[in-house]
């Protein structure tokens, strides 16, 4: 079978494999090691170059000679051949060999089905619109294809394209049935490799001069929000993440071990929200400072961060509260706050006699941390690019160079309050965020990433106290692109000042979110909802797959029948013409295939004398509107199969 | 064992079709999914279990969506045989040895033109075919003809893979038709004139020797007098000449079964008396045959060369 000149490929199909490796391969390169790439291109345009010329294709040897040496480029580049990256690397290079080896039309038909594979591979990347449009495109084109494939030189381009997109529309029904039904398994259904959440950004669980505001230049959105009543006021919009008590002089750490459960006073009532984080690869969820009514899964520590077992590696939602006034830990351990007090011994000798000074000079804990924040106020600026900082950080950043960004304002006041004798720890998280009016939902970006203080007084539990605030208040209450200088390296995107440019932002987030929630948030969950909806709660696979097959069959059912009984529209002249012969055949006479009108109206007139007249008048007209250009009235024509039947 | 070809009949629908047009209804059209399909499916089941494993949205979807496009394809693939009106022709006879053609019509009533069709009588000579929209192809099935005699058409099988390769659908034409196969000539040479009653008078080999002209090539023309370096000079897209020989127009031959050896088997008897009628008709001689159950006058001219080998064809062995 396989020797068939037939099954032989064709030359002309062969640059649609081409098209189909790239359209498929390129967008790859953004993530790839450059080696793989640049391999891939040249493995494709050895391939290309010898269809240009057609020219043999290389042997066996020289393609297992060039899988060894791809497999061993990756396993020095990743140490694996399996995982995520390393899979994908291979599929790349396993479609730019595949093309040096396009012999057969089953060959081709390998290079569609990686191809196909290779779609899939982008999602692990991303799920945006962009992806999703970027691949339908190529979807649409392995289609055609495919049809190019089997149908031969006589499928044209444009027919290729046109039918393809026929049947991708056509299958468009079937998809969204199965989306909608299938049976949902959240879930990994085996272990992970280690790199399938590798790239995600997010705050880390260390602070030190820097870490802020790296990731304050990225625009990428951290987490939305949606309230369900009003949006709380900006400056109390403070996203708890991890709190940080350890600090040896220029990281700060959080504390490893159980403290006392949170007691939380609430002052104000809750507030309630949607949150819908974005993968970070950490186990903190940037509740809403102070978070009360957990929901099940969620863990309260002792710190008041709100944390889930699991590392968040997809996009979840969580319905939250928050109450916005609260008293927290009136009665705080005694090792916890011992904890709070100690500062790395020996380091910033400045800083610790300042703060000793302060000590000895005022009345109480509110003098001192007021004392702090006027320091501030005065000399300081807020910069995204503050100088580097040597052994004693906090010495050189108070008295020497005076520029910092949120972390360093947070760790020298907390430093400050410490060698006063105040228990205080750094906390981070996100602070503000930009309200999508198209949506209602608050976008809270990197770029919003935060470091604040908590000094912890008697009677009054933690105290939020926010450096940043005085050196910048508007960072507090209009956000970052006021707070910082016009040069400072904020991502173009949050610094958008033109209104139709802001505008034209908002709407594409809104998009993205709408997307989101709806299409990629299906889960588990919203399909339960979706059905009960519909009138069926309580269902499990089983009767899932029933309804599945049901509306499966259904929808072949239905398509089959539209293709199949499509008849092709007659011409309104041959249709009165099969009309007069069904005229004909109520009186036993039947027109052979081969028979002519003229040749039936004579044998009409022989067979049938009485209708010979009338039956000839058919015709006359017939022929007239059929082969007269000029005559296209099939009044006569009707009038003569009327007069026919009489 | 008796059941099964009763099965067989009833399963593939093994009896004639008649020698009238024929359309293909869904009950004759079967459909499985192709190799390539198979592979796809294998690829898609991994797709599937990948976008679980990694919770891809994006990933579910693609894997729903081809998974609707190949049962699309499956319906596309039927409707590319549903409906397709097959009427047999006529075929020309052959030289044993030789492959028959058997001509088919395809007649598309639908608006999309049907692609990729194939035909095989015997499946190591497919031939393909596509039909315009509302249009008609010809197409002439090859089978070898091995045997003189009457060659039956036997079941052809008409298959499609279009437009996506991911099934193959097939369906079973059982026309009646059969093509005439004359036997395979044997070059041997002429009887000698003593031998037996030559009518009239004839110049020795004359009759094979004196070049007059070309002509057209006629089917039933051996291959052996074909003028190759005259019909080479069109670049092979005129008909191919055959040499004619003025010089027996005179002459008057009758080929006699006796003339052949007795020694030798029917077949071959037969393939010489076959040679000796092509050489006789490409000299342009009269000539008649007799056979022990019949004979024919001489006479000259391809109506009369075709009675011969007809003859000589249904010559009971």
């Amino acid at each position: 079978m396989s020797t068939r000149a037939e099954e032989a490929l064709d030359r002309q199909a062969t640059p649609w494999l081409f098209a189909c490796a790239i359209a498929t391969a390129l967008p790859h390169a953004a993530h790839q090691a450059y080696w793989l790439s640049a391999a891939s291109l040249l493995l494709l345009g050895w391939a290309v170059g010898l269809w240009w010329k057609n020219e043999r294709l290389p042997g066996r040897w020289p393609l297992i000679l060039l899988v060894i040496a791809g497999c061993g480029g990756i396993l020095i580049e990743f140490r694996t051949l399996f995982g995520r990256d390393a899979g994908v690397a291979m599929l790349v290079l396993f479609m730019a060999m595949k093309l040096l080896e396009l012999k057969s039309r089953r060959d081709a038909m390998v290079v569609i089905v990686l191809g196909y594979f290779l779609l899939l591979t982008h999602y692990l990347y991303s799920q945006s619109i962009p992806t999703g449009i970027w691949l339908l495109l190529a979807l649409w084109l392995l289609t055609a294809t495919l049809i190019r494939l089997h149908g031969g030189a006589s499928s044209t381009r444009s027919m290729s394209l046109r039918y393809a997109a026929r049947l991708c529309l056509q299958a468009v029904p079937f998809m969204l049935v199965l989306y909608l039904l299938f049976p949902r398994i959240s879930g990994p259904l085996w272990g992970l490799p280690s790199d399938a959440h590798a790239g995600m950004t997010g705050l880390s669980d260390t602070m030190s001069p820097g870490s802020i505001s790296r990731l304050a230049q990225s625009a990428d959105i951290a987490f939305r929000a949606r309230f369900v009543d009003t949006l709380p006021a900006r400056h109390k919009l403070y996203w708890r993440g991890p709190v940080l008590e350890n600090f040896d002089g220029t990281t700060w750490r959080p504390h490893i071990g159980q403290g006392t459960p949170a007691a939380l006073d609430k002052l104000s009532p809750s507030v309630r929200y949607e949150l819908t984080l974005e993968p970070h690869n950490q186990r903190w969820i940037l509740a809403l400072d102070a978070p009360v009514h957990l929901p099940e899964g969620l863990l309260l520590n002792a710190t008041l961060a709100a944390t889930q077992r699991q590392p968040v590696t997809e996009r979840q939602r969580f319905q939250l509260a928050a109450s916005l006034d609260y008293r927290f830990n009136v009665a705080e351990d005694s090792r916890t706050l011992q904890r709070n007090l100690s500062t790395p011994v020996e380091s910033n000798p400045k800083a610790r006699a300042l703060a000793l000074v302060w000590r000895q000079t005022s009345g109480g804990p509110k003098e001192i941390i007021r004392k702090a924040q006027d320091l501030f106020a005065a000399e300081f600026t807020y910069t995204l690019q503050p100088p580097l900082l040597g052994q004693n950080g906090i010495d050189e950043f108070l008295f020497t160079t005076r520029r910092g960004f949120c972390e360093h304002y947070a760790g020298a006041f907390v430093f400050l309050m410490r060698a006063a004798g105040i228990p205080a720890r750094v906390v981070t998280g996100y602070q503000g965020g930009e309200f999508n009016p198209l949506d209602s939902h608050l976008v809270i970006r990197q770029s919003d990433a935060h470091a604040w203080a908590e000094v912890w007084l008697d009677d009054q539990g933690w105290l939020r106290v926010d450096p940043t605030a005085s050196v910048s208040p508007a960072r507090i209450e209009t956000g970052i692109v006021d707070a910082l200088a016009f040069d400072e390296p904020l991502p173009a995107l949050v610094q958008l000042r033109t209104d139709w440019l802001r505008n034209l932002r908002y709407r594409w987030e809104a998009v993205n979110n709408a997307w989101n929630q709806h299409i990629l948030g299906y889960d588990p969950q919203r399909q339960r909802e979706l059905l009960s909806r519909l009138g069926l709660p309580e269902t499990d696979w089983r009767s899932l797959a029933t309804l599945l097959g049901i509306a499966c069959s259904l929808l072949v059912a239905a398509m089959t029948a539209w293709t199949l009984y499509q008849r092709p529209r007659l011409d309104p002249a041959l249709r009165l013409w099969q009309k007069a012969l069904r005229q004909l055949a109520r009186r036993q006479v039947h027109c052979a295939p081969w028979e002519t009108p003229m040749a039936l109206a004579q044998r009409v007139r022989e067979q049938h004398p009485a209708l010979g007249e009338p039956f000839q008048n058919v015709v006359d007209a017939y022929l007239r509107v059929r082969y007269d250009d000029a005559n296209d009235n099939l009044t006569p024509l009707r009038e003569a199969i009327a007069r026919l039947r009489r | 064992m008796k059941i099964a070809p009763s099965l067989k009949q009833l399963l593939f629908r093994w009896k004639s079709d008649g020698t009238g047009p024929l359309r293909l209804g869904q009950r004759r059209i079967f459909i499985v999914p192709s190799r390539g399909g198979l592979l796809f499916a294998l690829a898609l089941v991994i797709m599937l279990l990948g976008a679980i494993n990694y919770n891809l949205a994006l990933g579910h979807a693609l894997v729903f969506l081809l998974a609707g496009l190949s049962i699309v394809g499956m319906i596309h693939t039927f409707r590319n045989l549903f409906g397709l009106t097959i009427t047999p022709g006529r075929c020309e006879p052959v030289f044993a040895g030789e492959i028959a053609f058997f001509p088919l019509s395809l007649d598309n009533d639908r608006t999309a033109p049907r692609l990729a069709l194939e035909l095989a009588a015997d499946s190591a000579f497919p031939v393909g075919a596509a039909v315009d929209s509302l249009g008609k192809a010809r197409v002439r099935v090859p089978l070898p003809a091995p045997r003189r005699g009457w060659l039956a058409l036997p079941r052809v099988r008409l298959t499609t893979r279009y437009p996506l390769g991911l099934f193959t659908a097939w369906s079973y034409l059982q026309p009646e038709m059969q093509c005439l196969v004359y036997p395979k000539p044997i070059d041997a040479p002429l009887p000698l004139a003593g031998s037996s009653d030559w009518g009239g008078d004839r110049h020795g080999d004359g009759g094979q020797e004196d070049f007059s002209g070309f002509r057209e090539r006629q089917p039933a023309d051996s291959p052996r007098h074909v003028a190759w370096k005259a019909s080479a000079r069109h670049a092979g897209e005129a008909p191919l000449l055959i040499k004619t020989f003025a010089g027996g127009t005179q002459s008057k031959l009758v080929f006699e079964w006796q003339h052949t050896a007795p020694e030798l088997s029917d077949e071959v008897r037969l393939g010489i008396l076959t040679g000796w009628i092509l050489a006789a008709e490409a000299a342009g001689n009269a000539y008649g045959l007799r056979l022990p159950h019949l004979s024919l006058p001489a006479e000259r001219g391809s109506r009369h060369c075709q009675r011969c080998l007809e003859a000589l064809a249904l010559f009971p062995s």
